[in-house]
């Protein structure tokens, strides 16, 4: 120890007063602080309230604007192709969240069983989430094709349970659930990892209780399983009801909104109407009014789970 | 009889949806992957050739890719953003997470609340004003708009997976270091940070993922073909008009998420137990 401390005060003696600056902890906090809030200030909140500001005005590419209150708003009410993209975003967020869950909530159940080669099974599930999203969409949009697609190919050509090859994103509908299908392909891994996570925190010694007590598998779930599962749960929702709802990648690589503006969800509208459009103004409205909907489904799955696992709590003590 | 019976229930009901599920979530990587390899003529004629097969595999389209198009030059720029903003991001938040988790000053438990709500603010929101301040700082199409504005959501993942990590090292270490007299830096430049050298590795990582992943800035603030990131440029570029070459489209698709799943498999341990990790705390 003695010749630890030599070493220490060594380094002490020669840059005195520097040291002393970087042991005074108010000095310490704000230097450490200072790059990550400098940055967060500069790119995150500041265009964070420029955009809110912007929704109120008519700025164009290249033009500044001026403040021309809720005329952004009143506009859009007024725009069949703005209410298509916001009930699109709620029909992709609603289903495509009830699908990742149903299915990896499966999948983690599966995957909980004692079975050979574990880890490098969970390796190969997580592979179509750490994938960058587009290259994936783009093997979507050839599996979609409507002259070549292989899913056709298996239902008209080998099943035979079709006659006609599937226009997979020709028509409105169709395309709505081939998007909605591709998301729940790509948020399933995510959901099973995390939900299996909290399946494995779960002690085999409350299954044993339950079993003991002659409860069914059913019912093992849904009193064990469930209300254990229901922290990290209510932290996966949030997280993924807001990332589905905010999706852009997906859409704009497979349909980019068509056809005919049909599958645009609010962030591909506002893309295609502030950038390439050049109405940036009327960009930022559809954006902004992405954060009323955005709080209202955090705090509702936030707080709608974290009281029903608060419930669930009492209950069982 | 009675072993046979749960054996067989054992297979209905778990090995054969597990491969059901393996099956569906990997098939479009396979489809990428063959169709790279088809020539033109089994490409588009299921009836003469079985289409989940090549016949005559040729690398004609990954030829295409590499040669006729900017391709390698879109892969460098990916790959120099990433590492850039990856390198500024850990930077910032191995600082910003220390200040909160170790240094305990007044409000820390707010600014540690201020960064994960951040993490909460997405892109699909900022890219407009961001648009328009990357045109007024004069960083329209230039790799450092995105250099500059990655770190926004790579800073608030970075640092909430550090927090945690911190946490999990003993605060007796560093006690120890300062009884014997070292100051504060050389804690953390000798004690904490080799300490924290695996949660440094998978915040490494995942924001490396995000960054390769990024697509909506990308898009809105690089214009030049050349300047592009793998994942705008494939989708912009590669296709001509209504013509598309679906063999070198999944061939830059699947160029594209090699490296990062290269990288993924050699962390993968990290990957899963920072992941299962950040969303249980």
């Amino acid at each position: 120890m003695a010749v630890a401390a030599d070493i220490w005060t060594e380094g002490e003696e020669k840059q005195n007063w520097l040291v002393r600056l970087f042991d005074w902890k108010p000095f310490l906090v704000a230097i450490c602080l200072a790059p990550a809030l400098g940055l967060l200030l500069v790119f995150l909140t500041y265009p964070l309230g420029l955009g809110v500001w912007l929704a109120f005005t008519d700025t164009r590419i290249g033009r500044s604007g001026v403040f021309i209150g809720l005329e952004n708003f009143e506009s859009l009410l007024q725009d069949q192709v703005f209410l298509m993209s916001v009930g699109n975003t709620i029909l992709y967020t609603v289903v495509a969240t009830i699908g990742k869950f149903a299915l990896g909530l499966w999948l983690a159940l599966l995957l909980n069983h004692h079975l050979p080669f574990k880890a490098l099974l969970r390796a190969i599930i997580l592979v179509p989430w750490i994938t960058p999203t587009v290259l994936s969409a783009i093997a979507f949009w050839w599996i979609y094709d409507p002259q070549f697609s292989i899913i056709s190919y298996v239902l008209v050509d080998v099943l035979g349970w079709k006659s006609t090859y599937i226009d997979f994103l020709g028509t409105p509908w169709h395309a709505r659930w081939s998007l909605i299908a591709a998301n729940i392909w790509r948020g399933i891994p995510f959901v099973a990892i995390c939900l299996l996570a909290g399946l494995q925190t779960i002690s085999p010694s409350l299954y044993e209780a339950a079993m003991l007590d002659g409860a069914s598998a059913w019912q093992r779930f849904r009193h064990v399983t469930m209300p254990m599962l229901m922290p990290i749960l209510a932290v996966v929702l949030t997280f993924s009801v807001l990332f589905t709802f905010t999706d852009f990648q997906l859409v704009y690589a497979i349909t980019r909104g068509g056809p005919v503006n049909s599958t645009h969800l609010m962030a591909t509208l506002a893309f295609q109407r502030g950038i390439p459009g050049g109405q940036l103004g009327e960009g930022a409205a559809i954006a902004v009014a992405m954060i009323p909907f955005l709080v209202f489904a955090t705090l509702f799955s936030y707080f709608a789970l974290a009281r029903r696992k608060w419930q669930q709590g009492e209950s069982n003590d | 009889m009675a072993s046979w019976d749960s054996a067989l229930k054992r297979w209905i009901t778990v090995y054969l949806p597990l491969m059901l599920f393996v099956f569906v979530l990997l098939f479009p990587f396979y489809w990428m992957a063959i169709t790279t390899f088809k020539p033109n003529a089994e490409l588009y004629n299921y009836k003469q050739y079985n289409p989940f097969w090549v016949k005559s595999p040729t690398l004609a389209n990954v030829k295409k890719l590499l040669f006729d198009t900017d391709y390698p030059q879109w892969l460098f720029t990916t790959m120099m953003v990433a590492v850039v903003a990856t390198a500024i991001s850990l930077i910032c938040s191995v600082l910003a997470a220390y200040a909160i988790q170790r240094l305990r000053f007044k409000g820390s438990a707010y600014v540690g609340l201020a960064i994960y709500l951040a993490y909460l603010v997405p892109p699909s929101i900022l890219f407009i004003p961001l648009a328009t301040m990357i045109f007024k700082f004069g960083l329209f199409d230039s790799p450092m708009a995105l250099i500059l504005t990655y770190p926004t959501f790579l800073i608030p993942f970075c640092t909430w997976l550090l927090i945690g990590y911190f946490k999990s090292i003993p605060y007796e270490l560093e006690e120890c270091a300062m009884i014997d007299g070292a100051t504060r830096l050389q804690i953390l430049r000798r004690i904490t940070m080799p300490l924290a050298v695996p949660g440094l590795i998978s915040a490494g990582i995942f924001a490396f993922t995000l960054s390769w992943n990024e697509f909506i800035y990308a898009l809105a603030f690089i214009q030049s073909a050349e300047k592009k990131t793998v994942p705008v440029a494939v989708l912009t570029q590669l296709v001509e008009g209504d013509v598309y070459h679906w063999g070198s489209l999944m061939a830059g698709a699947l160029f594209g998420s090699i490296p990062v799943a290269l990288l993924y498999s050699f962390f993968v341990e990290y990957y899963v137990s920072s992941l299962t990790g950040a969303v249980k705390e």
